[in-house]
């Protein structure tokens, strides 16, 4: 009651001034926060601000990011995919395979597991747009089906180079240079995933803003049945989305391979709810208050440089999911009363 | 006598009246309907009957005993029960028959669910109301027939003295309405009051004892069911309005539009035959619940269908509404928030998507070009809004509506559905919609006008088609429209003719 009346005594100044207060922190919070950990970090450590450290920063999140890319494209159209983490694991294993046990080219160790992607991409519509199962249940079975498949066919184990075959040989093949290139070239001394994550972030913004094929994407998004009355082939760009989401995680998976240089079997599942927590986070950036690429990739980097910070801070890995799930929440907590506010 | 007496209760929302003054007392063992058209104020009185909400001045009595509720529970307390049009809202559609019955027993009696007894109890209730359904089947299951037997079940068990039946039969096939009835005369005989809505006249004629009529908020009139004729009835809930019917002169049509033949709309499972020629405006009127949305929809290639569209005589067979729309129709429809715009996008973007193809090349929207387009529509249609990327939400429900048609108005369409268009919007913004819809049929479009309000199709129609229960009944040419006919065909008095 007390504090009913004390809202009602203030001044219309104040409220507006609190408003205006409320606005600023709605746009711009959550890169004030990337200021402020920025910040926080160079006074406790003086590596933290170095060009190397940032390059660094940018190349542990590059995987997350295209990741993340296909997460908020799914979120767009109003979907969500649970499936990317495995899908992402599936690209690598495949990839390796490819090159270690099939001795293939680096455009074949691509190619296969873009394939196998685009696949899961049509599965995961098909159950969603077609059979209607809601999404997180229908990604949920896609999730482990791929990751048993995964782990079948490398029976459990890792793939690498010169590993002992079934028959008591060596394997064929290796990871070849212009393949690890991928995930650990440098052109002009910036790491190639960044160079290739920023490229699709940049390609996948004009896409979703200034093409038609982005704009029915947030209209299906938006209101499936007013977008269909409009004339919207909404199942259609539902499909797209889900195919998008499977072909970003393989990327992903394709770099992860690249950078580690070998297959490591389930190495794509800790992605999933970093990619998620990115996408969700992005949409408090700039004020969007919706799935956007340009929030998605500083909601990676927000996450990146908390991880970077936290681990030269000596704080220990298991510690820092913690941290990661703190800002989530924060990031929900924004957008939530953001709408309210509306 | 306990009799239920409402005196003098008035009740306003804002500065818009909706109840003034009403006098009605209803009796025990006696079939009292409530007659009126869409606002007349029955909704609000059966609120206030049920304690869902409070009047603003008078009061309500059983025998002399004045009553104050606050809650629908004190209302079931003194033994005022509902059965609520929307019957899914009042039950639990994953729990069984039996347990939905007997839902007060788990509020009152102990910790234990002892099932036996509830399920004999259930039992019990359906006999009395000579309901025969499975208490072991899941509510969900049931068809609305059986749920609303399961609320009266419900109702009697709680030691109901006047039940409320609001719409009861608009959902029912006519056998059901007829089992209905039964239960209704059975309640009847146990002394219990029936407070009976429903628009369907000779239904009333068939159950009622006597009849209040309420036109404006005012209850214009109590008779005795035998001592008034369905005509007069009619004549009381519309009052003097009549004079709306404006001269003008009767205009050439041109060739068929749209002709539709044997066209079955799944919904209604009704199957219909209508045509609509250049620059003609076809009204459809029917009550609420007649099956209008369920057409226009099918006709859209939104729900499902049978049947072929001619449009300028080419025979069409839509899949989907994008399919209705490439061949040239245009749905405005009922539910404007949900279906007709995004009220979370700017209005450029609502305005430009039907003709989102055109305003791009390459897949490049042409932002210019869609700015422009949003200029001139919202010049031509006066809608007022701060700015073109201003989403939707905050409009007010008129100018969201002129951005529900003026989406259209680019896409070339032939033939333009509306769905009950001035639904929501104030005066000054009705106008604006019918001087659009009168500006379309000049330029040679054809409408396909859906409404309740019959009123505005006198003035603005060409030729009115009645529907009711998703059949057309009857049809009337310019000049020959009479509000009483239509409001007689549309409430069923065609039918009663018939039968009688």
């Amino acid at each position: 009651m007390q504090q009913v009346l004390n809202e009602t005594k203030s001044t219309p100044t104040t409220r507006r001034g609190k408003q205006a207060i409320l606005s600023f922190l709605f746009k711009h919070g959550t890169l004030l926060v990337i200021a402020l950990t920025i910040i926080v970090f160079s006074l406790l450590n003086e590596k933290f601000l170095t060009y190397a450290n940032f390059t660094d920063i940018l190349r542990s999140i590059s995987i997350i990011t295209l990741l993340a890319i296909g997460v908020t494209i799914s979120l767009i159209v109003g979907g969500f995919d649970l499936s990317v983490g495995s899908i992402a694991s599936v690209a690598t294993i495949a990839s390796a395979a490819a090159l270690v046990w099939y001795r293939q080219e680096t455009i074949v160790a691509i190619i296969i597991p873009l394939l196998i992607g685009l696949l899961i991409g049509l599965f995961n519509s098909l159950l969603v747009v077609k059979i209607r199962i809601p999404d997180l249940l229908g990604t949920l079975a896609v999730m482990y089906i791929v990751n048993g498949i995964h782990l079948t066919f490398t029976k459990g184990y890792s793939i690498y180079n010169n590993m002992p075959m079934e028959n008591g040989q060596i394997a064929p093949g290796q990871f070849l240079p212009s393949f690890l290139f991928i995930g650990q070239g440098e052109i002009f001394s910036v790491p190639f995933p960044v160079i290739l994550m920023l490229t699709f972030v940049i390609l996948t913004h004009i896409l979703l803003n200034y093409t038609r094929f982005g704009r029915l994407l947030y209209i299906t998004g938006g209101n499936e049945e007013a977008a269909r009355l409009s004339g919207v082939p909404v199942q259609r760009y539902k499909t797209y989305a889900y195919i998008l989401s499977a072909l970003f995680a393989t990327l992903a998976g394709i770099v992860l391979a690249a950078r580690i240089g070998t297959g490591q079997v389930s190495a794509g599942a800790p992605l999933l709810m970093d990619g998620v927590a990115a996408s969700f986070i992005g949409y408090s950036v700039f004020g969007a208050g919706k799935p956007n690429v340009i929030g998605t990739f500083f909601g990676a980097v927000l996450i990146g440089i908390l991880l970077n910070g936290l681990t030269m801070l000596n704080v220990p890995y298991y510690a820092q999911d913690i941290i990661k799930g703190s800002i989530l929440i924060c990031a929900l907590a924004f957008m939530y009363v953001q709408k309210r506010n509306r | 006598m306990n009799t239920l007496t409402v005196k003098h209760l008035s009740k306003s929302f804002g500065l818009h009246p909706v109840l003034r003054d009403i006098t009605i007392s209803f009796h025990p063992g006696e079939v009292h309907a409530l007659l009126g058209v869409n606002g007349a104020g029955k909704s609000t009185l059966v609120k206030i009957l049920s304690g869902d909400i409070q009047p603003d001045h008078g009061e309500i009595q059983i025998g002399e005993r004045s009553l104050r509720f606050s809650s629908p529970i004190d209302a079931k307390h003194e033994g005022i029960d509902i059965v609520v049009q929307e019957v899914d809202t009042a039950l639990v559609p994953e729990l069984s028959v039996a347990e939905n019955l007997t839902i007060h027993e788990l509020l009152r009696g102990s910790q234990w669910i002892r099932w036996k007894e509830r399920k004999k109890l259930a039992r019990q209730l359906l006999q009395e109301v000579g309901a025969d359904i499975d208490i072991d089947k899941q509510v969900r299951d049931c068809t609305l027939a059986e749920k609303q037997m399961i609320l009266i079940a419900r109702a009697i068990n709680s030691q109901v003295k006047y039940l409320i039946l609001d719409e009861p039969t608009a959902p029912l096939s006519e056998v059901e309405t007829s089992k209905l009835f039964a239960v209704i005369r059975k309640l009847q005989e146990n002394g219990i009051g029936i407070i009976f809505i429903s628009h369907r006249l000779p239904e009333i004629q068939t159950i009622a004892d006597r009849v209040t009529i309420l036109r404006n908020g005012e209850a214009v009139c109590t008779k005795k069911i035998h001592e008034i004729t369905p005509d007069e009835m009619i004549r009381h809930m519309l009052g003097k309005q009549l004079a709306s019917n404006l001269p003008r002169k009767s205009k050439e049509m041109g060739p068929p539009l749209l002709e539709v033949n044997q066209f079955y709309v799944a919904k209604t499972g009704k199957t219909l035959s209508l045509s609509v020629h250049e620059g003609e405006i076809v009204g459809i009127a029917g009550l609420v619940g007649a099956g209008k949305t369920e057409t226009a929809r099918a006709l859209f290639a939104a729900d499902e269908h049978h049947g072929t569209i001619s449009l300028k005589g080419k025979k069409h067979s839509f899949k989907n509404p994008h399919q209705a729309i490439q061949a040239g129709l245009a749905l405005v429809p009922e539910e404007r928030r949900k279906e007709g715009i995004l009220v979370d996008f700017p209005l450029a973007e609502n305005l430009s998507l039907p003709i989102l193809e055109k305003l791009s090349s390459w897949g490049w929207i042409k932002r210019q070009k869609e700015k422009t387009l949003a200029e001139r529509l919202v010049k031509q249609l006066g809608i007022k809004i701060p700015s073109l990327s201003h989403p939707l939400r905050y409009l007010s429900g008129g100018n969201q509506q002129k951005a529900s048609i003026g989406k259209w108005l680019e896409t070339q369409a032939d033939v333009f559905i509306f769905d009950e268009p001035t639904k929501g919007i104030d005066i000054g913004a009705k106008e604006d919609v019918f001087q659009l819809i009168r500006s379309l049929a000049e330029q040679g479009k054809g409408i396909l006008y859906l409404t309740s309000e019959v009123s505005e199709l006198l003035s603005l129609a060409d030729r009115i088609l009645v529907m009711y229960n998703g059949e057309i009944i009857s049809t009337y040419h310019y000049p020959e429209f009479s509000l009483e006919k239509i409001m007689s065909d549309a409430t069923g008095g065609h039918h009663a003719t018939g039968t009688e």
